[in-house]
């Protein structure tokens, strides 16, 4: 490891202890990573859909003609309409035709649109109901062992469940006698489901945490204060000292700054 | 022209596409394509917008001197420098004078800006004065260095290891600690919301406990049965549940596009 990724792995660990920081209150370390990340994210997504959409989708596409000629004479200059179209997005600066910026817009949002009618039908409603009306396993009803995903009782309540909270949320019926207590079979459901989910998410935070610190563990502390490892490094220390001086510095004026506070109101 | 042709646009590539969905002829699938490129590219040149944006926000902060304005000057170093070194890349091993015209050009930019908001005209002069000298040190070494150069239409930036670096070693670092911050926000959130008041209060409580409890090496043999139920619930209950919801945005999509399409909803216009 070179000492140019010392430095990095460092400033990626202050970055982290930074953000962690907000687990106190928000202070100057948070703000400073937050912002930083704002900055960086923003650029990164300019690099990127420049270079991987802007240049091969049209650049690329005019290459072969002469902007002196408006590439009217690339091999497909019809490429020129969506970057013109693009380009009357920025009509938006302007107060007086910021209306123009309606155009790209509206065939931004037509195609948009009218793309996600027949996706949206065939990828999130037609496969969900071919998959609700699969067929029961009646041969392993009771499944092989404590609640067997694959049994067959498993595939009712699927399918049981599913049209319930269909059915609590169709509110042009009241919700009384059969139908009701299908629609409150519905939210129980629903509960369940909400409630695993929500606990798969807290579990999910907890893995990215364990991973963060584990991070810290492997990539910085056992190369910044083993020196047994050949990877170890003297200016490693120092950066290190150095972080722990600027917030013991900053925890000290905290301190400080309350106390003088309390005493000005006592 | 102001509402009526946008209207008449959305409808018409509305209905086009529906339509084109259902016919598969290869120029169908020509225009299909065709128009799936249009759209990216719109979207990309409306990413400017946002890029205007952000400059724009953190500008008047600090030109106004609005509190925290020092954070700004954070975010504004953090896109142009990425900027940078996404358009550029070394030619060889070594770095030459490749930090020089950073430092150059950051600094040019920000004695342009500083020159442009100052009120007294002989802090301006100073600051175009000092912006335009370090822009021509900035110009200079990027034509006259060869260790390195600028590439704009292949994409060697986004192998440089600047920007790798700025990757690997500062956006994916914070992002991952913010989403697992998150940890602790929704463990405190649910200390507050999970109280078994009624009978769907605690189905949602035990649920989640049960789903939480699932890795706990603690539990013993009991461990082996919470994992499992834990597994059943994920993919029986859960299963069903997200069904319902998956058909119902399905279907609210599809209703919003459709009042979209036919100039019902009118919201992506704004006023004027």
């Amino acid at each position: 490891m070179e000492f140019g990724t010392y430095l990095w792995t460092t400033f990626a660990a202050f970055v982290i202890l930074a953000t962690f920081s907000f687990l106190y209150k928000d202070n100057p370390f948070y703000k400073f990573a937050e912002h930083l990340v704002v900055g960086v994210s923003a650029g990164y997504f300019v690099i990127i859909l420049w270079h991987n959409g802007l240049v091969p989708n049209l650049f690329h596409r005019l290459a072969d003609g002469d902007w002196y000629l408006l590439w009217m004479n690339s091999s497909k200059p019809w490429y020129i309409i969506p970057a013109i179209l693009g380009v009357l997005m920025w009509t938006r600066f302007s107060k007086k035709y910021s209306w123009v910026s309606r155009w790209p817009l509206a065939v931004y949002i037509g195609v948009g649109t009218g793309l996600a009618i027949p996706l949206e039908m065939s990828n999130r409603v037609n496969k969900q109901l071919y998959a609700a009306m699969a067929e029961i396993d009646w041969s392993n009803f009771w499944g092989s062992r404590f609640l067997d995903v694959s049994a067959g009782y498993s595939d009712i309540i699927i399918f049981v469940g599913a049209i319930a909270a269909l059915i609590y949320f169709f509110f042009s019926k009241a919700h009384t006698g059969v139908f009701g207590g299908v629609a409150t079979f519905g939210i129980w459901i629903l509960m369940i489901g909400f409630g695993a989910s929500f606990g798969y998410t807290v579990m999910a935070r907890i893995s990215l945490f364990i991973n963060r610190i584990q991070y810290m563990d492997n990539y910085w502390v056992q190369t910044a204060f083993d020196t047994s490892n050949p990877n170890f490094h003297a200016g490693f220390q120092i950066l290190f000292w150095l972080l722990v001086a600027v917030l013991i510095l900053y925890i000290v004026r905290e301190i400080m700054a309350h106390l003088k506070t309390k005493a000005q109101q006592g | 022209m102001r509402r009526q042709l946008p209207l008449a646009l959305v409808f018409i590539f509305g209905v086009f596409m529906i339509v084109q969905y259902f016919v598969p002829h290869e120029y169908s699938e020509w225009v299909y394509e065709f128009l799936l490129d249009w759209i990216t590219i719109i979207g990309i040149f409306a990413l400017a917008l946002g890029i205007y944006s952000l400059t724009h926000v953190s500008m008047g902060k600090i030109r106004n001197r609005t509190p925290n304005w020092q954070y700004a000057i954070v975010t504004m170093l953090g896109l142009f420098v990425m900027i940078y070194f996404g358009f550029t890349a070394r030619t060889g091993d070594s770095w030459g004078l490749y930090f020089v015209a950073l430092v150059a050009l950051t600094l040019g930019i920000s004695s342009l800006t500083w020159g442009a908001v100052e009120t007294q005209a002989s802090r301006r002069k100073i600051g175009f004065a000092a912006g335009l000298g370090l822009l021509a040190v900035f110009v200079l070494v990027a034509v006259f260095d060869p260790s390195w150069k600028f590439y704009f239409y292949t994409s060697e930036g986004l192998q440089s290891a600047m920007f790798r670096n700025f990757f690997d070693y500062i956006m994916i670092p914070i992002q991952s600690t913010m989403f697992s911050l998150l940890a602790f926000f929704i463990a405190s959130a649910a200390y507050r919301a999970f109280r078994a008041r009624n009978i769907l209060a605690t189905l949602l409580l035990a649920s989640a406990l049960i789903v939480m409890l699932r890795f706990n090496p603690f539990l013993g043999p009991v461990g082996e049965y919470i994992a499992q139920t834990a597994n059943w619930l994920l993919n029986v209950p859960n299963l069903a549940a997200k069904r319902a919801i998956v058909i119902g945005i399905g279907l609210g999509i599809v209703a919003t596009a459709l009042k979209v399409i036919l100039g019902i909803e009118r919201g992506y216009m704004g006023r004027g």
